[in-house]
């Protein structure tokens, strides 16, 4: 019987996160839950998002208490069929929280700390979670990091290794991004998977990474195991030339929020931290020089440089295409009259951030095509 | 990468990487090069708290020990900077300024407008201050107010490791003259600094806590007291929000407003001596700018109006304290009988 009952716990946003305080509980006991409902309400230093359960069944018992705070891993509530008596979910609790071990202060260095490699005389960093079967490589867009896959890395890697890098002349990175086009930096990707003697990955990338995930898919089609791209460049001419040329100038932090609002379609998640981390990002030498460069290549003039749509019928492994509809960067239109090789996957209420802002369906998406 | 460093290393390391990539920059001042009679020894202290320890290995006679006379080597060192070079001098306590005012006051800060905007000082004295080391009324001042009514001065005073090297990378890079002031109790206070350089620009306050219920304004030191007093506060569901000035000159005056239009209430806390201080002078721009927006008179928390006292029982209580803070707060929302 306990075998229908499935624990919500609280989930792991990022390499820093060791806890989070309950907000709100945004379901009631008895409630109907299905994959990829947003059931509670939760804050970290770093950001605060909704806890979305991967799976179905009955919320039956609140276990966490709004304003607890509670350790990664730690029991916030239970799921299961109404046909699970009181007394078997009872019995659930007790067991889960006998056994429930909160993290260790040192477990970031062992578990998740991240590493580098030398590719092409530059230093690029990475972080690999879980193992085995065909790995998933994680490109972030333009101004972004590693950190913008904190929702989905974890969950993808629950079924095989999955690899997040910082491009260059992002995070911590090597400043040097050479020519700075999606061409130059699909090949300082592709020397990244050699580096790691990755011979084969699914690729999925965001916005500009996702330009750079199809250059590399195209150029190397024996490489890619099949394709992910998400509110992804190279699909077309049109994208918001202000707010890259925006982004890219801001120096204070009231002239950086209005740009950062526009990737999201809930602006209240653009906390004062997150600004704060983009500024302190901005701020380090050689960072300004490799985002003017990588600019002035990607989108010279506000229009996409590199344009691959006619290409991607050429690609034969699965492709998908997914989309906030409402998203204000990359216009969703591009993914408009795509060749029947590319599923397209178009999310209502979403923007440029759906892999943070829906993380659950575009998780269950991406393990759905990689199979 | 960041790692967790201190703020006298954050500050050495900002020296260091500012004299590696512009060799105008140097360092100057009583000990920083290592000692009387041992310059640049491996065991040499690096000024009093050895924040300079390690430079005149690797730049050589771009570290200089001065003479123990402040008013001859703040004096080259303004020359130094009209003459092309970025000197960063040290001078030990904030306390001896006094001895050379003139050369900061009267030539530094006027430069720039006396020769019709054609003369730059790009000086940098770094200097210690704050009570709280039992170095009695001549060594515990915080004179930071003074440089902030100079104008042509530009003014830091950074509370944290990251703050501080950013700050002072900033302030190297600055073509201005900046008194830069590190409070002697941060030096061993730890955070999370990047090991490559980068800069915060001046006049931008950081908002350390966000919170609705009543602004606490500060900087330095006292940033640390009024989380303090803020996490206590929080028990009691009274949400502070606080606000770390970084530089008093230039003032984020935006950032206090912002803050004080949102709260409603105003504690400014300043270990700073009470008259023509820090605290005196947010408060009056705030009645100034915001009066409209304040549900209550502003409270100012600061130390007395008497010299730091020696004895240790009086210094502890001359330093604005969590508890000081937490009844400040409680008085502006009323919840003070």
């Amino acid at each position: 019987m306990s075998d229908s009952i499935r624990a919500i716990c609280m989930p792991k946003w990022g390499l820093s996160m060791k806890e989070g305080t309950v907000a709100a509980w945004l379901m009631d006991v008895g409630d109907e839950i299905s994959s990829g409902d947003e059931v509670m309400d939760v804050e970290t230093e770093k950001i605060s998002s909704a806890v979305e359960v991967s799976e179905s069944g009955i919320l039956r018992r609140l276990v966490a208490e709004e304003g607890q705070i509670l350790s990664v891993g730690a029991l916030l509530g239970v799921l299961a069929n109404a046909d699970v008596s009181d007394a078997d979910i009872d019995a659930f609790v007790t067991e889960f929280q006998a056994n429930y071990v909160p993290p260790a202060d040192d477990e970031e260095d062992e578990g998740a700390a991240t590493e580098t490699v030398e590719v092409g005389g530059r230093a690029i960093r990475y972080l690999l979670r879980g193992e085995g079967g065909v790995p998933v490589i994680l490109v972030h867009g333009f101004g972004g990091d590693l950190n913008n896959w904190l929702f989905n890395h974890e969950a993808l890697a629950a079924k095989r290794a999955v690899y997040a890098l910082d491009l260059p002349g992002h995070g911590v990175s090597a400043k040097d991004v050479g020519g700075g086009s999606v061409a130059d930096l699909a090949v300082i990707v592709h020397d990244f998977m050699a580096a790691l003697s990755i011979e084969t990955a699914h690729m999925v990338g965001h916005s500009l990474g996702g330009a750079i995930s199809l250059k590399l898919a195209l150029d190397h089609p024996d490489n890619v195991a099949s394709l992910t791209l998400i509110g992804s460049a190279g699909l077309g001419s049109e994208i918001d030339g202000d707010y890259l040329a925006g982004f890219v100038s801001a120096e204070r932090r009231k002239d950086l929020k209005p740009h950062v609002e526009k990737l999201f379609s809930d602006p209240a998640l653009v906390t004062r931290q997150l600004i704060n981390d983009l500024l302190a990002f901005k701020r380090i030498d050689g960072v300004q020089a490799s985002l003017e460069a990588i600019n002035a290549a990607f989108a010279p003039g506000g229009n996409q440089a590199l344009v691959l749509r006619d290409k991607i019928g050429d690609l034969t492994v699965p492709v998908m295409a997914i989309w906030g509809a409402g998203d204000q960067i990359v216009p969703a239109s591009h993914a408009e009259g795509l060749p029947d090789n590319v599923r397209v996957e178009m999310m209502a209420g979403q923007g440029h951030m759906v892999q943070m802002e829906a993380a659950s369906e575009v998780n269950r998406l991406i393990d759905e095509l990689i199979g | 990468m960041a790692r967790n460093i201190t703020y006298q290393q954050a500050i050495g390391e900002a020296l260091a990487q500012e004299m590696e990539r512009d060799e105008t920059v140097i360092v100057m001042g009583e000990d920083v090069a290592g000692g009387a009679g041992a310059p640049g020894e491996d065991d040499a202290w690096g000024g009093v708290l050895g924040v300079t320890k390690g430079l005149y290995g690797k730049f050589g006679d771009r570290v200089m020990d001065t003479p123990i006379t402040e008013s001859a080597f703040i004096g080259a060192a303004v020359g130094a900077a009209t003459a092309g070079l970025r000197p960063v001098a040290e001078l030990m306590f904030i306390d001896f300024m006094g001895v050379c005012f003139d050369q900061i006051f009267n030539q530094a800060a006027k430069f720039r407008y006396m020769f019709g905007g054609k003369a730059e000082t790009p000086v940098v004295i770094r200097t210690m201050y704050g009570a709280g080391f039992r170095a009695a009324a001549q060594h515990s001042q915080c004179l930071y107010p003074i440089f902030t009514h100079i104008p042509g001065l530009k003014v830091v005073t950074p509370s944290t490791p990251y703050d501080a090297k950013g700050l002072l990378i900033q302030a190297i890079r600055d073509n201005d003259p900046v008194i830069f002031c590190e409070h002697k109790a941060l030096y061993t206070i730890e955070g999370d600094v990047p090991e490559e350089a980068y800069t915060i620009p001046f006049g931008e306050a950081n908002v350390t806590r966000e919170g609705d219920d009543i602004s606490i304004v500060t900087l330095g030191r006292m940033v640390h007291v009024a989380e303090e007093a803020a996490t206590a506060l929080a028990k009691d569901g009274i949400n502070c929000e606080i606000v770390d000035l970084r530089t008093t000159s230039p003032m984020d005056t935006d950032t206090i407003i912002e803050s004080v239009e949102n709260t409603g209430r105003l504690v400014v806390l300043d270990e700073a001596n009470p008259r023509c201080s820090i605290a005196t002078d947010v408060s009056a721009m705030v009645c100034q700018e915001a009066f409209g927006a304040l549900k209550a008179p502003i409270r100012m928390v600061t130390a007395p109006h008497v010299p730091v006292p020696f004895a240790d029982n009086l210094e502890d209580s001359y330093i604005p304290d969590a508890a000081q803070v937490q009844q400040a707060v409680l008085t502006v929302m009323g919840k003070n009988g």
